[in-house]
């Protein structure tokens, strides 16, 4: 997926001359053929988040569409007022193109796993969040960001995800993919966590509960139409994400409901990591599967939950 | 408190007295304070000269069209130093006189930190520290790839250098060769809580500039001749991007506010202090 996301900012940099590369200290040789090709918009700026925030929004002020490009942490968590000030603040065109969210660097510990991410980007006024499930989609999603007003947070995840993203389907920042429809059951996802509700989904069917997937590829702004659409005549509304409780997925879709439906609720199981760093290691995998995000882990946690009698009063658990 | 002397220029600074114009200035300025019951005196007042120079005599700008495409970049990065600004874009007719008297009202254009698409004639919002020579970097960098002939200037506080992101600004601009942009330093040496030597000393200033790459020039920040001397000379060097350290006095003009911490940041100024003011600067 991150291959991919670089290689389309080459493509749009071929494309539109307002497109530039902005790396901190990427790996060795990234994006090379656009530097040969493009040197003067392939910008290697050093480990220097908030400088490199704040001159990308200069040149984001004179025109250009800026793709910085860094591990999510460090975009995200060292330059908070930057991003907040100077790019949603002046609501400027600067993509933020994350490596490694939620626990692609699982190995490399805490300092490198982007758990809070999607909520503390979220939460800014202005920004929009988008988390592409595999490389096919994050192509799609980053022919869909040159003309974007705004900027986006573009949460990447590694190479050789599964790809389960259709053609057909099309790619809108801000409209949810149904990817199954509901009946009993509907799992809304986002990233590569689509991969862990389909195949869940499949588990679910063989024990007779027919589980819809809803794929909430941008979290913000988040498709309500997409969302209310889905939920009607479903027992159990789950989400399912790579990120802490708070402030996520879940808790956008939570807001959502509330909002708009005040009451009557459906019946909710919010499915997370925990509210606290990891202090594991292994892979992406391993600490998804640790942490009860795999998919047999979520087809039990839903046939638990399906268990409960729906109620009209909001019932949210987490895990 | 005690002001620490480490140039000929702090000393001009502390001495030398102002013209009409710049009196004039800071009734407008001490006026909209008057009006908000609050504002940023010191900041605002050791700045007075620097941007009436900037705005007088060096930047090309049209306040009639505030976003020509071709004319000079400045930013207040000591985004807490407006006073000083709005009184200058007003006097220059980017809005209105009268809009000073609003001065951080509930909507009133002219909020406490100065905010890009609310005042004509503001180019990047500040406040908080350490963004402007950034957004600054990239706006040089902009007119270099396109170019342009515009220059940035970008107005820094010295407690604000205290700010590690400044430093990174720095050394991207020596890498870019940026002989189109300037930094201005307000060094008066005095910032919110107490002397700039006490909270984080910032000496050798003009060594550390020059050991990140930029050409520096040191004066009387209220030396209006000065000023506009060093900034009709910029760049200094080719291809080196310009710091200019401006020895000023927090609170300048108004000796009770003079290198007096607690004129930082002013609330309901009294009677007393309004009847000190007009010996200061004049009727206002």
């Amino acid at each position: 997926m991150r291959n991919t996301a670089m290689n389309m900012v080459h493509k749009l940099a071929t494309r539109d001359e307002r497109v530039l590369y902005i790396g901190s200290d990427p790996g060795a040789g990234t994006l090379r053929a656009m530097s040969k090709e493009f040197p003067r918009r392939h910008l290697i700026e050093g480990i220097s988040e908030a400088h490199i925030i704040g001159m990308s929004a200069g040149l984001a002020m004179e025109g250009f569409v800026p793709y910085v490009n860094t591990i999510a942490t460090f975009l995200t968590r060292r330059c908070y007022e930057q991003v907040a000030v100077d790019l949603c603040l002046h609501n400027l065109p600067v993509r933020l193109i994350a490596n490694g969210g939620g626990l692609v660097y699982a190995p490399l510990g805490p300092t490198h796993q982007a758990i809070e991410d999607i909520a503390i980007m979220r939460a800014l006024p202005n920004m929009t969040v988008v988390c592409p499930a595999d490389a096919d989609e994050a192509a799609r999603l980053m022919e869909q960001t040159l003309d974007w007003p705004g900027p986006i947070y573009v949460r990447l995840a590694k190479g050789g995800d599964a790809i389960v993203s259709r053609a057909e389907h099309g790619f809108q920042i801000g409209r949810a993919i149904l990817m199954r429809p509901p009946e009993d059951v509907l799992i809304v996802t986002t990233g590569i966590m689509l991969q862990r509700a389909l195949a869940a989904a499949d588990l679910l069917a063989g024990q007779s509960i027919r589980a819809g997937v809803l794929h909430m590829h941008t979290v913000k702004p988040l498709d309500t139409d997409a969302l209310l659409q889905s939920i009607r005549g479903i027992r159990l509304l789950v989400t399912l994400e790579e990120h802490v409780p708070s402030g996520g997925l879940g808790s956008a879709v939570a807001e959502t409901l509330i909002d708009k439906l005040g009451s009557g609720l459906p019946a909710m199981l919010r499915l997370s990591l925990p509210d606290r760093f990891m202090h594991n290691y292994g892979s992406q995998d391993s600490l998804l599967k640790k942490h009860g995000l795999a998919p047999d882990a979520v087809a039990d946690a839903i046939v638990r939950a399906a268990e409960v009698p729906a109620t009209s009063s909001p019932q949210l658990h987490s895990v | 408190m005690n002001v620490i002397q480490i140039s000929p220029h702090a000393e001009a600074a502390l001495t030398c007295k102002l013209d009409e114009r710049s009196l004039y200035l800071r009734r407008l300025v001490l006026g909209a304070v008057r009006s908000a019951g609050r504002g940023h005196v010191g900041p605002a007042l050791s700045l007075v000269e620097i941007i009436r120079v900037l705005y007088d005599d060096v930047l090309r700008i049209d306040p009639r069209n505030p976003r020509e495409p071709g004319r000079d970049r400045a930013i207040l990065s000591k985004g807490h130093g407006c006073l000083a600004l709005y009184a200058l874009l007003a006097d220059r007719g980017f809005f209105p006189v009268s809009e000073l008297d609003g001065f951080c009202g509930t909507d009133s254009i002219l909020g406490g930190h100065p905010e890009y698409g609310m005042v004509p004639g503001v180019e990047a919002s500040t406040g908080a520290l350490g963004h402007g020579l950034s957004i600054g970097v990239g706006l040089a960098l902009a007119a270099r790839m396109r170019d342009r002939l515009y220059r940035t200037f970008v107005l820094l506080g010295d407690g604000e250098i205290n700010e590690g992101s400044v430093w990174e600004a720095a050394m991207s601009a020596a890498k870019h060769g940026l002989d189109n942009l300037v930094a201005l330093i307000d060094y008066n040496k005095l910032q919110s809580y107490g002397p700039t030597d006490y909270v984080l000393p910032l000496e050798p200033l003009a060594d550390k500039w020059r050991s990140f790459g930029f050409a520096v020039e040191e004066l009387n920040g209220h030396d209006v001749g000065a000023l506009r001397n060093a900034l009709g000379k910029v760049p200094i060097t080719n291809g080196k991007p310009t710091a200019i350290i401006c020895h000023t006095v927090k609170g300048k003009g108004l000796p009770a506010a003079e290198s007096n911490a607690d004129w930082h940041h002013k609330n309901k100024l009294t009677d007393k202090e309004l009847d000190a003011i007009r010996v200061a600067v004049g009727d206002f």
